[in-house]
Parts: structure tokens; C-alpha cells; sequence
């Protein structure tokens, strides 16, 4: 079916300077198909069809349409893209258009003419500030349901269905001598004044074209071009300069700490076809030596009720609207303004073919040269006078006019009615400080153009032109480039002065009459609305009631009205709801403050800030070099920290049960193979080595022969246990350590810390080592028939290779160390090769093992294994608050020692308390009954609310060898408890589970097992 | 984002570092006595002032070493980088660290090893 062409009624210039009118394209909103050209923003297109409705305003559901040209809209905001790609909440005004581009309005049900949450606007009276702070107060519990139902009827845009993004989004890190930020007059001039030092200067433009203001005025020439021409000119001399970095559709967002920028650049949003290699955005995170910012000004609303009618514009966008896409916003304009700057914009319009019924001014002294000019062109005018409201329901139609009291405070006169379809109104400008508000630069008020703008700066900054109050574009330029010249200088370069070009613009007088509020003659909050905050729904009686409400500071009522915190933060409505709040007050706008701006400038895509740190990629999974194996043998795993472990290895459908409890009782039986190589390993070389291992472990380490391992506990200074693990003395120099697998990294961070801050005079190096090992722990009776299967040239027999000692040699041909130390209580063979060895060790033991029943053990099987033993885990049986004397390790606790970390504070009074929670074991009555981890222990399980708590269960097993369960907890004073019984009631409100007191070591407890004799 | 001098591999971005509090905390001997609330000072005070701080941090995910930073904690400007083992050498690092009520601890006395006679004396000659 053919597309039903639709005209583009309101485009009246084919070569306006920003849309190439032989590229028309077409796109959708709500599902109606519209042509717009090649330039065009999703805005312009849709003014250009006569489309002026484009969303439902937040609260009150009002119709609501385009009202401004750039960054600072409020109103129409939209949804675009199909599928995965549907990005709520953006700007008309920023969308760029292309070929075949859907968006659709928000905020509407059913339609966005006929929509059902308008009756909010009929109730509204019901609505003020503070409503739901007023309305859903009671009862508390109830705030929930209420936030669900409020958040459905107020909202803007919803995201996409799909919630995984199809695009890619990219980081870049760069560092430039001089940043410019915004590509106006002022900017490029800036730009090619540092350019001319050879300085890498990096020049962001928030459009898709350079230019700014100049695009949209016609009335400033430049070295006899048109501005906007003299705009190409500069941009493609700056294009030709290899130290400089151009880049358009990017917003700088953040300027933070030490001259950090962060900007967006949209690189693909434009296109119709999204080239597979290029990131949707990226995020650019600069660091620059100098500073400019060019960022402008935007033109203030002016408050009247009605002024949030679709229809009603900034003069400045109808201008721009005209000028760059030459689109006409009406055919019957009426300009209300409180500033000469606004009469250039209606003259443009009404030249171009929009009748200016009447130009409105709250001023009766406007400058004679912009009277005499409206004479000429036949314009009405009302001095001293203002809109007082403007009528229409989805579109203004109507505007009443009065006279206004010198003031401005009071109507004067009758209204008259004029018949309109477009009401440009301008109060002023504002420059953009939004950057050098948030790299902490402060402001000041201007007397004169009644507007914040810069005054000292915090970073090495420069604001230059509009957004440095000049708004003049010789006195713009001028600073700039002497802004430039200053910010070469201070890096050390030097540039010829750039000539000033030769400006020929309108003169115009910047400074607007402070006018706040248009009053309508009734009584405060009777009328129409007349919007403060469009995109929040805040109106100036709402300020009003605040302020009598008792919220006088600014921050109170920003929070209380919502007031500049919608989305825009305030673009458009900061200064005239400050304005308000002061004249409410009595007060100067300076004395009530301003509000701070934070970073982002405007809304930033998530995406783009997570960038390619997401999935996979958003933590390293690491492996151990017999991963493959696991996985193939069907065994599931967890992750432990980064690692990714081996859990257990259910065979023929075994449960997770059945599977541990077969590992387990090989483990004894015969013999278990567990994947060690996740133990953090930390290799320790040099003259003090052993002096260093005496300071940080708990224990003695001078005498440790070479060869030999010894168990270690470390703690902080506070006394309380970091890690455990077992260490080697492999040399008189040279020690090898191991830690817990989650403390590897943290552990050396502890020694180093120490080592360079503490005792600087030791000699020692450290390593980590974790990854350059494989470890395969060989464990049970069979470990040594195993072993000697496999083949090595380690004599295995006790007298040559005892307990917790080390031998060097070839399992099978492979170099290994082997560590005679245990975990499991049985014999037990640590069994070190090179990471590369790691997979050939592993399949060699299950080779040789095969005869003798050798079983591979996942982590699970582990703990229970330690469990029926009673060893801890740092982290499990330790939480930063355990001594080792909790714990029932204070034979680990060297008294010889002067020092070690720690030892000072495990003489502090309160180390001595009786009450301390220590570690205990539990034998439950019924011995089928497993504690749940966690679980608080009582005395007495009658006792009523609040119950006493002496402490929780760390630990809890069911042991297949033993028969029984074993559990171990920290219970208050617990090691004078033994024999004790306690109770553990439960949270499904079962019957508590009874146990006894007991030591931990459940299992063997004299440790027989260890030479693998049963 | 900050941008931090190391001493020993130049200007990085702050997420380069980790910072480890307060420096310039002397840990007290074990061979010198000294009273619980005492050493409490060096165990777990830490100050958190507003202006001219000093305190260390590590190139964490560069050359992992330690050094000492004079950061103003307000305006986040970092006056001077320098060794571990050193003292600050600006103006308004010497008076950060002279000014810091542990220069009069028993903790930091306690860290010196020196008879316990003399040690009122050699504090006053510092």
C-alpha cells in the first residue's frame, strides 16, 4: 500500500541553513507516517507537519507540546526506537532525525488527545504541594501500595520490552591541553585561537551542527559572511588541524575533580543503518589541563497561566525553528516579552510569513530602535502590559491582555482577547553554568541581565560569551579568544593573537525587566495554572503555598514543590521559581540562593556508562587450569570470590546429598582428589623473610627448619583473625605461603602494607604466585599407594617425607612440590606443579588412582570434610570480631615473642571479658538434625520476646563417616558452657532443635589418621 | 575523579588508587608500656578534618607502592605527594603534621625507641 504522503505544512523554507530539503525521509510518530528532511531534529519535522501535541505533562496530564530548541526542553519529551532499542524520555528537540525513525508520545492512555488522566487537571485543586507528603501519610505500611498506583498514573516514558540492550557502547580515555566545550561563536573562536599554539585541543558541540545561535539569527555577519557560513568556514579550518579533535552530537555531562570531564557522544543514534562496527555511544573520560566553556544561555519562560499550551514557545525556538529547518511554528503569532531581544525574533518570524498580532511587553520603555522597527512592519504593540492567560484545549487559540501596575504586580486594566495559534514568550536568558556550577565554580547575580552567572572558579577554568553573561557576540569573541591565549600561556605554549573578526550585529540591551509571575487579577491560586516547573507539573501558587506553608530555604522548597527536579533539573525554571520564592519572601533572588548543579548536564544513557562491562565481562570468571576436566566429568560448580570452583560431581542423578556423602566417605575410605588450585600462593624471598613471617603470623617462624610447613594465623592490630593458612620455609630466604582463596588478594595487599609503611628496613620481597601454580590435593589411606602408582622419585615412607614437611621431585615426570600437610585430617598430599602441568597432574592421578577407588571432591565435600574435623574458615567461622582465643587457638599465640600484629591489642582489657563469643561444637540430640547455618542458640526455648541470644551457628554438616550431624557456633562465653544444652528455634516455627556443648573436633581427635594408619 | 602523582610512575587517574587513611599514625612499641585508652589513640582515633589532611595512598593497580599525600579535604587539591618514610615539606603540609594532636600522644611516644627517661627531652627537640 502506498504511504499516504502527508504535507509539511509549515515549512516555508526549503534552503534553510541546517536541512537539506533533496534528502526527505520519512518517519513515524504513534504510528502516524511524517516526511522530514535531512537535518532535521524530530521536532523541527513534526512543527514542520503541523504537529504541535507531542505528550501529557507529568501530574496533571495536560496536553503539551514543543516549547523550546536544544537541550533545555521540557515538554516533549518521547519515546524512540523499536524493540530492544526503545529509549524513553528523550528530547524532540535532540532527536536527530532519520530515515524511518518510530517514536511515540508518553505518558497518555488511551490516546494522547483523548486522555483519561486529564481528570487530574479538573481535580487539580486537590493536587497541591505536598500532596502525597500530606495525603499518604497513614498508615505508614500502606506507602508502599500507594507508591505503586502514583508511580503508574504520574510517570513519563516506559522502557522497551526487551531488556537486553542490542546495542554496544564504548569507553575512551584522553587527555587534551585545552577543552572547549560548546561549538558557538564564542567556542570555535576559542578553539581556533588554542589551535594556532599546536596545543591538542579537544572542541564537543552538543548539536549535530557547529555553529550555536548563529545557525538561528540572521542578523550577525562575520568577516562579511553570514554567521552561520563564517560557522563552516572556522570548523573546516579547525577539521584540517591534526592536533585538534572535533566532536559534534556530544554532551559534556560531568566536570568534576582535577579538570575531569565526562562527555556522550551519540555516535549512531543518527543513522538509519547502525554500521556493526561502530558503538551506539561512548562515553569519553577526559582529562584536561585547561578548561573553556562556550556553553551559552538559554531564554527563560515567563509565567502566565496557560503558558504550558502547545503553541507556546521561546522566542528564541521559534526562531531557531525558522532559521535553521525553516519551519514557521504559526500563522498568528503574539509575542509577550520582558526583554528587547525577543522583539528581533518576532520581527524574523513576521517577515517570514507568521502575522505578529501584537507584541506584548511588561516594560514601557522598550528601546526606540525595535518600536520604531515594529512600526514599520505594521505591529501592534502593548506596552507595560502582559498575557494574563492563554486559552485553547489541545492547542492556544486565545490570549488575554492587560495592563499591568508599574511593578508588574497587579493588572491595571481591562483584558482584551486576541485570536493566536502561537505565543512566543521570552524572560530573559540564562547562561548555561551548569559546568562550572559543578566543577564548584560559584555564581553571582547580575544586577543588570538579572541572571546567574560565573563569578570565581574552583578548576582551571574559563567561562567565555552567553555563558559568561556576555551576550554581546564582539565582547563573546573577544573573551574567548583571550581566554584561549591565557590557556596556552598557563601550559607553557604560545599563539599569535588571533585579529577579532569584523562583527557587524544588531545592537541590542540584554537587560529584561524582573518580572517573576504575570499576575491574572485574582486572588493567589485561583486561575489558570501558570507553569514555573513544566516538566514536574509546578506552578507558581504551588511555590506560593510552600512558602506559606513555613519552607522558606530554597532546598526545602525544591524538595517540597519538586521544583527543578524533574529530569531537565530546572533548565527553564530555576530562576523564576527562585524569583517567586523571593518576592514571596521579601527578599533579593541572591540572598535566597541558588541550587547547586549537579552532574549529569542531561539525562545519560546507563548504557553508555556501563559500557562493555556488562555479562561476561562485568567480572572475570577465573579457572583453574583443570576447569575443562570438571566440566566434562558433569560436576557443578561456585563461585568463590572471582573463582570459579568445583562444588561436587553428582554421578547417575545423584541429589546434591547423595553426591557430597559418596565424596566424603572416599575421602576417608580410600581416597579424594579436590582441585586446590585456588589457594592463594604468595611467595616470599629474602634475607628478613623469616623475621616478616615472625611479625605478621601469630605464631613463632625464626626456627622453622627448611622444608617444613607450619600453620599460621594472622590477624589485624586490632587482634582479630584476617586469614589463615599454611607456610613453607622452602629456603633459609625463601617461604612460601598460602591463604584462603577469597584472601589471596587482600592478604598481599596486608603484607605489603605492612612491609613499606611499617618496617621499611626488612629486606623482602613479595609475589603472588596463585595463578603460577596447580594444586591437586591427594587425600585419604590411599594417598600414598596413589602417589607411588603415579610414579616419583619422593621417597614417601614417614622418615623420609613426615607431616608438614615439603619435598621437591617428578610425579609421573612432572616437577612438583609436594606438601605433606592435611585439611581433611587424613593423609593428605598437597601436590604442586607448574599452572601448565595442572591438567596432565590431575589426569595422571585419576589414572593411578583408578584401582585404588580414587574419587573426585568438590568444595562441599571439602567443608564437610574440615567440618568433622572442627578446622575453620576464615570468614565462615570469623567475621573481624574473633580472637584466636575464641576460636580455642591460643596455642597458635606465641607469649615468647616481643611483637607480632595484633599482640598488644589481645592484651586489652576487654580480650579478657568472660562474655566473649567463642567457638564451640554441637552434637544435636536427634542426630538426623542438621542446624540450619546461622541459627541462634537460647537456654531456655519458653523464654517469651525478647528472647536471649547467646550466639549463632557458623557451621553445619551432616557427616556421612560419623553418622551424626556436626555443627560448630559462637555462642557467648561458650567454652565454659560444655555440656551445656541449647536450643535453636526455628523460623518455620518447628520444634527448636536441642543440642549439647561440645569441643569441635568431632572426627579422629587425636589425629591418627594423619599417617594414614586406621 | 582525582588525579594523583606517584612518586614513582607519574599522573594517574584516581582509579588507579586505593587510599589508606590517615598517615603519619607512629604504631606504638610493644616494649613501651602503655594504657588501653592509650593506645585506643592508635588503634582506632582516625581524623577526619576539614582542610589540609595527610594521608596515604597506594598505586594500587600500578606499581603497588605506598607514599603520603597533603590532599585539602574541601577543595580536593592535592598540595604535595612524598615518600612513606618522610615528612611533608610544604608550608601547609609541616603545619597539618605539627598540628595533629598525636605529635603530643602517649601512642606516638610509645613508638620511639628510646630510654623512658629521656623521652620528655628529645620530644621538646623535635
Amino acid at each position: 500500500m502506498a504511504r499516504k504522503k502527508t504535507m509539511q505544512t509549515n515549512r516555508n523554507n526549503q534552503q534553510a541553513v541546517s536541512i537539506d530539503s533533496h534528502a526527505p525521509i520519512s518517519f513515524t510518530f504513534d504510528g502516524r507516517t511524517y516526511q522530514g528532511c535531512k537535518g532535521d531534529t524530530l521536532a523541527s519535522a513534526l512543527l514542520a507537519n503541523n504537529v504541535h501535541l507531542t505528550g501529557r505533562s507529568f501530574k496533571y496530564h495536560r496536553p503539551r507540546g514543543i516549547m523550546a530548541a536544544g537541550a533545555e526542553e521540557p515538554n516533549a519529551l518521547v519515546g524512540v526506537g523499536v524493540g530492544g532499542r526503545v529509549e524513553p524520555n528523550v528530547k524532540a528537540t535532540q532527536i536527530e532525525l532519520y530515515d524511518g525513525l518510530v517514536a511515540v508520545s508518553q505518558n497518555r492512555f488511551p490516546s494522547l488527545k483523548l486522555d483519561i488522566g486529564e481528570i487530574n487537571s479538573v481535580f487539580s485543586r486537590f493536587f497541591p504541594a505536598g500532596f502525597y507528603y500530606k495525603t499518604f501519610m497513614w498508615p505508614a505500611s500502606f506507602w508502599m501500595r500507594y507508591e505503586h498506583i502514583i508511580r503508574r498514573a504520574a510517570g513519563l516514558g516506559k522502557v522497551g520490552d526487551t531488556h537486553e540492550d542490542p546495542d554496544r557502547y564504548e569507553k575512551r580515555h584522553a587527555h587534551f591541553d585545552i577543552v572547549v566545550v560548546g561549538g558557538g561563536l564564542s567556542g570555535l573562536s576559542a578553539a581556533l585561537q588554542a589551535a594556532n599554539s599546536g596545543q591538542r585541543v579537544l572542541l564537543s558541540e552538543d548539536q549535530h551542527q557547529w555553529g550555536g545561535w548563529l545557525r538561528s539569527c540572521d542578523d550577525i555577519i562575520i568577516d562579511d559572511m553570514a554567521g552561520h557560513e563564517w560557522a563552516d568556514k572556522t570548523i573546516a579550518q579547525l577539521a584540517e588541524m591534526d592536533n585538534v579533535t572535533l566532536l559534534p552530537r556530544t554532551t559534556c555531562f560531568g566536570y568534576g575533580d582535577h579538570n575531569f570531564l565526562t562527555l556522550a557522544e551519540r555516535v549512531t543514534d543518527h543513522l538509519a543503518e547502525k554500521p556493526a562496527h561502530l558503538p551506539r555511544m561512548r562515553l569519553w573520560k577526559v582529562r584536561a589541563r585547561r578548561v573553556i566553556l562556550a556553553t551559552g544561555a538559554i531564554e527563560r519562560p515567563l509565567v502566565f497561566a496557560g503558558n504550558d499550551l502547545p503553541g507556546v514557545m521561546l522566542a528564541s525556538a521559534a526562531q531557531t525553528y525558522l532559521n535553521q529547518y525553516g519551519v514557521l511554528a504559526g500563522r498568528r503569532g503574539i509575542l509577550t516579552t520582558n526583554n528587547d531581544a525577543a522583539w528581533h525574533s518576532a520581527f524574523a518570524l513576521h517577515k517570514a510569513g507568521c502575522l505578529i498580532t501584537a507584541i506584548v511587553d511588561t516594560r514601557t520603555n522598550p528601546a526606540p530602535a525595535v518600536l520604531k522597527q515594529a512600526a514599520s512592519l505594521g505591529i501592534q504593540t502593548r506596552l507595560g502590559a502582559g498575557i494574563i492567560a492563554a486559552h485553547g484545549r489541545l492547542h492556544v487559540a486565545r490570549v488575554e491582555i492587560a495592563s499591568l501596575t508599574k511593578t508588574g504586580d497587579a493588572l491595571a486594566g481591562e483584558a482584551e482577547h486576541f485570536d493566536c495559534d502561537l505565543v512566543l514568550m521570552s524572560g530573559g536568558m540564562n547562561p548555561v553554568v551548569h559546568l562550572h556550577s559543578q566543577s564548584r565554580g560559584k555564581l553571582k547575580w547580575d544586577e543588570r541581565t538579572h541572571c546567574f552567572r560565573p563569578s570565581t572558579t574552583h578548576e582551571d577554568e574559563q567561562c567565555v560569551g552567553a555563558c559568561n553573561g556576555s551576550f554581546e557576540p564582539e565582547r563573546g569573541v573577544k573573551e574567548a579568544i583571550a581566554a584561549a591565549l591565557k590557556a596556552v600561556k598557563a601550559n607553557g605554549g604560545a599563539a599569535d593573537a588571533l585579529n577579532l573578526p569584523d562583527i557587524v550585529a544588531t545592537k541590542i540591551n540584554w537587560a529584561p525587566m524582573p518580572i517573576w509571575q504575570i499576575p491574572n487579577g485574582l486572588p493567589a491560586g485561583q486561575g489558570g495554572k501558570a507553569f514555573v516547573d513544566f516538566q514536574n507539573d509546578v506552578t507558581a501558587s504551588d511555590i506560593q503555598l510552600a512558602v506559606r506553608e513555613g519552607y522558606h530555604s530554597v532546598e526545602h522548597v525544591k524538595r517540597y514543590t519538586t521544583t527543578g527536579m524533574a529530569t531537565d533539573q530546572g533548565k527553564t525554571s530555576n530562576i523564576n521559581a527562585l524569583g517567586i520564592l523571593a518576592r514571596e519572601r521579601n527578599a533579593e533572588i541572591p540572598a535566597v540562593g541558588t541550587t547547586t548543579f549537579r552532574m549529569p548536564y542531561t539525562p545519560t544513557s546507563i548504557g553508555m556508562i556501563a559500557g562493555r562491562d556488562i555479562g561476561g565481562l562485568f567480572d572475570p570468571v577465573r579457572t583453574t587450569p583443570m576447569d575443562k576436566w570438571h566440566r566434562e566429568a558433569g560436576a557443578k560448580f561456585e563461585h568463590v570470590g572471582q573463582w570459579r570452583r568445583a562444588w561436587y560431581y553428582p554421578q547417575n542423578g545423584e541429589s546434591m546429598e547423595q553426591a557430597v556423602s559418596r565424596e566424603v566417605r572416599a575421602a576417608r575410605q580410600t581416597a579424594g582428589l579436590l582441585d586446590a588450585s585456588t589457594l592463594g600462593k604468595i611467595d616470599i624471598k629474602g634475607p628478613d623473610a623469616a623475621e616478616f613471617l615472625n611479625r605478621i603470623y601469630t605464631n613463632s617462624w625464626l626456627k622453622l627448619g627448611v622444608g617444613k610447613c607450619r600453620y599460621g594465623l594472622m590477624c589485624k592490630d586490632d587482634g582479630m583473625v584476617m586469614d589463615d593458612g599454611v607456610t613453607t620455609r622452602l629456603a633459609e630466604d625463601h617461604f612460601h605461603m598460602t591463604t584462603t582463596t577469597g584472601g589471596a588478594a587482600g592478604v598481599l595487599d596486608w603484607l605489603e602494607e605492612w612491609l613499606q609503611t611499617e618496617w621499611p628496613e626488612l629486606k623482602v620481597y613479595l609475589t603472588s604466585v596463585t595463578e603460577q601454580w596447580a594444586v591437586a590435593t591427594l587425600s585419604g589411606p590411599a594417598a600414598k599407594e596413589i602417589l607411588n602408582a603415579a610414579g616419583t622419585d619422593i621417597n614417601l615412607n614417614d622418615e623420609g617425607f613426615g607431616f608438614m614437611s615439603m619435598r621437591e621431585g617428578y610425579i609421573s615426570g612432572l616437577p612438583a612440590r609436594i606438601y605433606r600437610i592435611s585439611f581433611t585430617g587424613e593423609l593428605s598430599y598437597e601436590i604442586n606443579v607448574p599452572a601448565r602441568y595442572g591438567m596432565a597432574l590431575w589426569t595422571t592421578l585419576m589414572r593411578a588412582g583408578k584401582n585404588f577407588g580414587i574419587t573426585p571432591y568438590g568444595t562441599e565435600a571439602m567443608h564437610v570434610l574440615r567440618g568433622e574435623k572442627g578446622f575453620i574458615i576464615v570468614g565462615q567461622e570469623t567475621d573481624g570480631t574473633v580472637t584466636p582465643h575464641d576460636l580455642a587457638m591460643s596455642w597458635i599465640v606465641s607469649d615468647k615473642k616481643s611483637d607480632f600484629i595484633g599482640k598488644r591489642a589481645l592484651a586489652r582489657h576487654s580480650m579478657k571479658a568472660g562474655d566473649r563469643k567463642q567457638l564451640v561444637g554441637l552434637k544435636t540430640k536427634d542426630p538426623k538434625k542438621v542446624i540450619p547455618e546461622g541459627a541462634h542458640a537460647t537456654l531456655d526455648p519458653n523464654q517469651p520476646p525478647p528472647v536471649e541470644m547467646l550466639g549463632h551457628v557458623t557451621s553445619s554438616y551432616f557427616s556421612p563417616n560419623l553418622g551424626h550431624s556436626v555443627a560448630m557456633a559462637l555462642l557467648r562465653g561458650g567454652h565454659a558452657r560444655m555440656g551445656q544444652t541449647v536450643y535453636f528455634p526455628m523460623l518455620d516455627s518447628s520444634p527448636p532443635i536441642e543440642a549439647t556443648i561440645t569441643d569441635t573436633s568431632f572426627y579422629d581427635p587425636k589425629g591418627e589418621r594423619l599417617n594414614g594408619k586406621l | 575523579m582525582l588525579e594523583i602523582n606517584c612518586p614513582y610512575c607519574g599522573l594517574r587517574d584516581e582509579e588507579e588508587f586505593a587510599c589508606g587513611g590517615e598517615a603519619h599514625i607512629a604504631r606504638p612499641l610493644v616494649d613501651n608500656p602503655i594504657s588501653d585508652k592509650d593506645f585506643a589513640d592508635y588503634l582506632f582515633y582516625r581524623d577526619n578534618p576539614k582542610g589540609v589532611f595527610l594521608e596515604r595512598w597506594r598505586h594500587s593497580a600500578g606499581c603497588r607502592r605506598w607514599f603520603n599525600v597533603v590532599r585539602d579535604t574541601v577543595s580536593h587539591h592535592i598540595l604535595e605527594v612524598y615518600p612513606i618514610d618522610t615528612k611533608p615539606s610544604t608550608k601547609a603540609g609541616r603545619a597539618a603534621y605539627q598540628a595533629s594532636w598525636r605529635r603530643q600522644s602517649p601512642a606516638e611516644a610509645a613508638a620511639r625507641k628510646v630510654p623512658q627517661k629521656t623521652r620528655k627531652t628529645s620530644i621538646s627537640k623535635r
